[in-house]
């Protein structure tokens, strides 16, 4: 198949005779077909414009994955050039499978987030276990073994008649794929708001850690090089999943239903293992995943990264199904698939750690200096039946690789500033702050996640430090291995988070806001934040205020990125989440990988000691109740004034947290976030049972109510030693932030001055019984 | 002194047995691959938990057809120390090494939490710890319901082969939820073979083995298993 040799030359590529024919029994190719897979008008201009020549139905395949909006970033590259991606602690920005931050001693942490929303929508198990098996493909892709995962779920109403079907099914099949692979799935939010009703969110994140010279890239260098494919066999499972998850939901989408992929988590822990084996042979110049898209995407963006090109003979494509055409072969999503490109002369070395894995490979293509994506294929040849002599491939696929990658469509879309968002009916404020308080705990926004996290191996692989619930982020213990030096152990700690209802009041600060409460979460538990994965979940992008909100929540993360040292390494957008005109609230969930300096500077969430003293650290409530969980429930919408954010009393607060948690001072800590200040002390009364009596802080010319249950950001309730007070507030001095000491830890019911009187055990068994209303069968 | 882990596909508790025995207690400890034919020189092993051969079938049922199945049966009908955790524990039921089998948990769902569970009898695993002695150990399966018939669960007390029972804090053993996760017979946690050399059970010993974890419990088995090879050396 090299450039050139007898079996090739002539031709426009110069190396396959002839320009692609049609391949019999596919169907005629037209603009009208074009349409209809999400192809404009003005983009089907483009295709015949790049080829010189009507595509055949496999380009036309091809063409429509690449540049549907999951591929190609179409509407959001020109925005995500704002994002800040550098530092001194980034190893890998974004445009690789994974993004990589230093931890030190040449180690990285190598991590993403990725949705997987269209299709756990459609088949609730099968979308989020595969959605996990993506993202975790996507970690080890790199060369790093992955450690953890988390995920940030959204669903519609409790009381939607799908919700308690999608939940069960999104839970276990999170479960059912991490449980197996043995990675542990350590922490999560999840959010039920009405906007999610017909388009639940399912992100989910992947942490690894690997040798900072030793990452593997998506590259394809070096003319010659075979093309190895190692993994599932391929089937007609998720063809057009890409194309299904840039479009809509119509009330027909429930027969989009071939289009979801299916896992095999075994599998993929099989192609795990082989792949670590083969990294460290050093045979590899390059590998990639296949997700999205599956062959077509990976062989395109490897060749793209290089600037070469790749020839590929789909004759020699593993398959589990007959007759599949070169349409099929190029557009399946089936799983637990890699591409690699191998030294030339290994690839014998590759074969046989795959053996050794009871994994098949096949040598299917190789690099080309064409700079075009080349497939051939014969027809009526199929391997499951026909004889190798059989086969005299036609050329079915020749595209310039620049015209699916860099030359891809991309849009900068209008915008329109959409009106503001309602600010009446207001909440009532004349409620018993007791009562308020029992129904936020055990409400389902609020209460206790136990349902979930105990369907999830949270403690495989010996590291998890933080339990679920035990901290405001999970701290996970990684062990760093070199050759020849002993084993080093070090302290992750991850948080994910988004409150779209804050981005729907206002998309650039709600979206710094998710960033700022992300990074909170690590300094709380002791960590520094080091750097930023995001999720960003928008509607349709054609729509101009959708586009407007879009556009400000990059503002907004870039804003907060910069001011919280935490760059952008990693990403995926996920556009469209709307059904018949309604979208979901903007959701720019954000995940941040920090780090613990040793274990003795973790710090729980839950109150230790009696007598400890507890105060409030950061700005004083304004009883600001606009988009909170208050506002919601009890006002019926999304409204109220924005609560906003101030990054630089941010910067100092977590500043002050981390040294706090270095100097060992902190019993337990734990920020003001969802349900404001009464839920957060609530939820630290929970683990060990102790109760408090605290003064309520902020300024007093305002309703106790709106102070209990605001949810303004930038505060933490900490709990320490009286005897470390003095200690504690120098700290806060020389950052230069406000410390507050309310009361002290003790007793068994949780008092908060005249307002709040409700005994722990009660607050327990609501917080407890939260999810099993739902869930119960 | 050297203890074997035994690696299936789709093992993925072999790194957390490995660092128990290894890193913590400071023991010569290997992977032994399941295409090896021979487990080598060693004195005991750890058939480890996971989702060997993705559990498909029924949970350990393909394990025993490895290659090195044959070395692990004849090791263990030597009278060697072999420890099966969770998944390990259902392909030594699969192996015929042990008695009974296991099969989905009473509520059908994959559970992972922290139980209790009281010493009942000794072997080379538990001999250090008296009757009734309680340990806090993690579970992390969705196929851990011990399911055995009536004449060999009589057989099972006569011969004091059950290990370990699920109970409360307190240690007062109960075969409801959620004392017993799973819906076990007898509340059955872990057992021994008749000549009690063999030890199966379902919490993971092995992460709860050190105090970063928040737990060191799972540590006086390995003990007891280093005590016993130390006087049988």
């Amino acid at each position: 198949m090299t450039s050139g040799n007898s079996n090739s030359g002539g031709g426009a590529n110069d190396t396959l005779p002839g320009a692609p024919v049609p391949f019999p029994g596919e169907p005629a190719v037209s603009r009208e077909v074009a349409r209809s897979f999400g192809l404009s008008d003005e983009e089907w201009d483009r295709v015949v414009f790049f080829l010189g020549r009507d595509p055949t139905y496999a380009e036309l395949g091809v063409f429509s994955v690449m540049w549907s909006e999951h591929c190609s970033y179409k509407s959001s590259r020109v925005h995500l050039a704002r994002l800040p991606t550098e530092g001194p602690q980034v190893v890998q920005g974004p445009g690789e499978n994974a993004g990589a931050v230093d931890i030190g001693d040449g180690f990285c942490a190598v991590f993403k987030m990725e949705s997987h929303n269209h299709p756990s929508y459609i088949e609730p198990y099968q979308g989020a276990a595969t959605g996990v098996g993506g993202i975790l493909r996507d970690v080890f892709t790199m060369g790093a073994r992955p450690v953890a995962s988390l995920n940030s779920l959204r669903f519609g109403r409790p009381e939607h008649p799908k919700t308690p079907h999608l939940v069960r099914g999104v839970v276990a099949g999170i479960g059912g794929y991490g449980n197996c692979i043995g990675v542990p799935t350590v922490g999560g939010e999840v959010q039920f708001d009405a906007s999610y009703d017909g388009n639940i969110l399912v992100n989910a994140f992947t942490v690894g850690v690997a040798e900072s010279d030793k990452l593997f890239f998506g590259t394809a260098d070096g003319v010659g090089n075979p093309v190895i494919y190692v993994g599932a066999r391929t089937g007609r499972d998720g063809i057009h999943g890409a194309t299904m998850a840039s479009a809509e939901f119509d009330e027909d989408s429930d027969k989009k239903l071939p289009t979801v992929q299916v896992g095999d988590p075994f599998m993929e822990k099989l192609l795990l293992e082989a792949c670590l084996e083969i990294f460290a042979a050093n045979v590899l110049v390059g590998v990639q995943d296949m997700g999205a898209a599956g062959l077509t995407s990976s062989s395109v963006e490897m060749a793209a990264r290089s600037g070469s090109g790749i020839e590929l003979d789909l004759d020699k494509v593993p398959r589990r199904a007959r007759a599949l055409t070169p349409y099929e072969l190029l557009l399946s999503e089936s799983q637990e698939r890699m591409l690699m490109v191998a030294k030339r002369g290994f690839e014998d070395e590759v074969l046989a750690i795959c053996a050794r894995w009871d994994l098949e490979a096949a040598v299917i293509g190789e690099v080309t200096t064409s700079g075009r994506f080349v497939c051939k294929a014969t027809p009526g040849y199929d391997p499951l039946v026909s004889s190798p002599n059989e086969a005299a491939p036609q050329p079915v696929v020749d595209i310039p690789v620049g015209a699916l990658a860099d030359e891809a469509p991309k849009y900068d879309r209008p915008q329109v500033e959409p009106a503001p968002a309602p600010l009446v009916p207001e909440p009532p404020l004349d409620v018993d702050p007791s009562e308020a308080l029992r129904a936020l705990i055990g409400s389902p926004n609020i209460g206790s996640r136990q349902w979930i996290w105990r369907q999830y191996d949270h403690i495989v692989r010996d590291g998890t430090v933080f339990r679920p619930g035990e901290a405001d982020a999970a701290v996970v213990r990684v062990f760093c291995e070199r050759e020849g030096e002993p084993t080093r152990e070090k302290l992750l700690a991850i948080s994910v988070d988004c409150n779209g209802r804050h981005v729907q009041l206002d998309p650039r600060q709600g979206a710094a806001m998710a960033v700022a409460e992300c990074a909170r979460n690590i300094a709380v538990s002791g960590g520094k934040p080091l750097a930023l994965t995001d999720c960003l979940n928008f509607g349709n992008p054609e729509v101009p205020e959708t586009m407007w909100r879009f556009a400000r929540a990059i503002d907004g993360l870039a804003e907060a990125c910069r001011a919280l040292d935490v760059p952008v390494v990693s990403g995926n957008v996920s556009l469209y989440n709307e059904t018949e005109g309604r979208p979901i609230l903007p959701t720019p969930t954000v995940a941040i990988v920090g780090q613990l300096r040793r274990p003795e500077d973790r710090v729980p969430l839950g109150f230790a000691r009696p007598g400890d003293v507890v105060a409030h650290l950061g700005i004083p409530s304004r009883g600001a109740l606009g988009g909170s969980e208050y506002w919601v429930s009890r006002a019926g919408h999304v409204g109220g004034e924005p609560v906003g954010i101030d990054l630089d009393d941010e910067a100092r607060l977590q500043r002050a947290l981390l040294e706090l948690a270095q100097a060992r001072l902190l019993a337990s800590a734990h920020d003001v976030s969802d349900g404001g200040f009464a839920v957060a002390l609530a939820e630290m009364c929970l683990p060990n049972g102790l109760g408090c009596q605290v003064r309520l802080p902020g300024d007093p010319s305002v309703l106790p109510v709106a102070r209990l249950f605001s949810e303004e950001p930038t505060r933490v309730i900490v709990s320490f030693d009286p005897e470390r007070a003095l200690e504690v507030t120098q700290i806060c001095e020389a950052h230069g932030v406000p410390l507050d000491h309310l009361g002290e830890v003790g007793g068994d019911e949780l008092v908060i001055e005249a307002a709040v009187r409700v005994p722990v055990a009660e607050l327990a068994a609501l917080h407890h019984a939260c999810l099993d209303r739902i869930v119960s069968d | 002194m050297k203890i074997a882990v035994v690696v299936f596909p789709g093992s993925n508790a072999d790194w957390d047995a490995l660092h128990a025995v290894r890193d913590v207690l400071g023991v010569d400890a290997e992977y032994v691959f399941h295409k090896e034919s021979t487990l080598g020189a060693v004195d005991a092993v750890v058939v480890p938990g996971g989702f060997s051969y993705g559990d498909y079938l029924r949970a350990g049922a393909i394990a025993r057809f490895s290659p090195i199945a044959k070395d692990l049966v004849e090791f263990a009908k030597s009278g060697g120390p072999v420890l099966g955790i969770c998944n390990g524990f259902q392909i030594l039921t699969e192996l015929g090494l042990l008695p009974g089998g296991l099969t989905r948990n009473a509520h059908l769902r994959f559970e992972c939490r922290d139980v209790w569970v009281r010493v009942e009898g000794g072997g080379p695993f538990t001999h250090a710890l008296a009757q009734g002695t309680v340990l806090r150990l993690p579970i992390a399966h969705a196929e851990g319901r011990y399911q055995i018939d009536p004449e060999g669960l009589a057989r099972l007390e006569a011969n004091e082969q059950i290990a370990l029972r699920y109970c409360s804090a307190t240690g007062q053993v109960s075969i409801d939820a959620p004392v017993n996760p799973n819906g076990s017979v007898g509340a059955i946690a872990g057992v021994y073979n008749e000549a009690r050399n063999v030890l199966g059970l379902m919490p993971h010993p092995e992460r709860a083995a050190e105090a970063i974890l928040g737990n060191t419990d799972g540590l006086r088995i390995f003990e007891c298993l280093l005590e016993h090879l130390k006087a049988a050396a």
